[in-house]
């Protein structure tokens, strides 16, 4: 009758092959794809006015996040420090932050 | 001409009709000296990120000029008499924006996407096939 092995091939259809899952260790950050967020196609433009994205490179305490934690390119990192301090003039971001810690 | 982008931070005190001709008026330094001002925005009151001459908030203001530089000049000597701006910073840039700036699209955009898993957050865990449960019917996503 009813065969039960034969549902199991198709459940798995949406699988992602890029995540490679080789990392490990106690970095925390395993199992993403190392990829610089502003270097692929759709990637958004680095502006010192777009808070909402900068908020993303700054710690709790308000430094900027190292690239080798982010995946942000070597050239982008650059542009991305520029923007933030910036924005550190301008008061959109804080210099720096007492809540949290870091 | 060259292109730039001006900011400046209006003390919060000052009402905010008073900023528009305040705003007005250093438009008309641009052009006086030839430039022209491709748009004005207005921020309106924010907060700021700290105090600035014991202000905790300010008007922004945002100017993008084609301007010769003698017109920048003249402006931010203006801005610095200014006893109201608290603030500002003009920046070099290669071509203006037309639409409007990340600062008012970002009111409409909503945490997802792209957004609140840029890091820290690991993704999805890759689904494995296991002979002991069947498919599962719907994917577990992540918090």
């Amino acid at each position: 009758m009813s065969f039960e092995p034969s549902e199991r091939g198709s459940g798995g259809g949406g699988d992602r092959p890029r995540r490679s899952f080789g990392g490990g260790g106690g970095g925390g950050f395993r199992g993403r794809p190392k990829s610089c967020p502003f270097s692929s196609k759709g990637a958004p433009k680095i502006d010192y006015k777009d808070v909402h994205l900068l908020r993303r490179f700054v710690s709790e305490r308000g430094k900027i996040v190292p690239s080798r934690i982010t995946a942000v390119s070597a050239k982008k990192q650059r542009e991305l420090t520029q923007a933030i301090k910036r924005a550190r003039f301008l008061a959109l971001l804080p210099y720096a932050d007492k809540r949290g810690g870091g | 001409m060259p292109l730039y982008e001006s900011v400046f931070i209006v003390r919060q005190d000052v009402p905010a009709a008073q900023v528009e001709t305040l705003a007005a008026s250093f438009a008309e330094i641009i052009r006086a000296q030839g430039g022209q001002v491709a748009k004005t925005e207005q921020w309106g009151l924010r907060n700021l990120a700290y105090r600035i001459n014991k202000n905790k908030k300010g008007h922004y203001v945002l100017f993008n000029l084609d301007a010769p530089s003698a017109a920048v000049i003249e402006l931010e000597r203006n801005m610095r008499i200014n006893e109201d701006i608290l603030r500002y910073m003009t920046v070099r840039v290669e071509e203006l924006e037309t639409g409007p700036s990340a600062m008012l699209r970002k009111e409409e955009r909503s945490e997802r996407g792209f957004g609140d898993r840029s890091f820290g957050d690991r993704g999805d865990r890759p689904r494995r096939p296991r002979s002991d449960d069947a498919a599962p019917s719907s994917p577990t996503g992540d918090a």
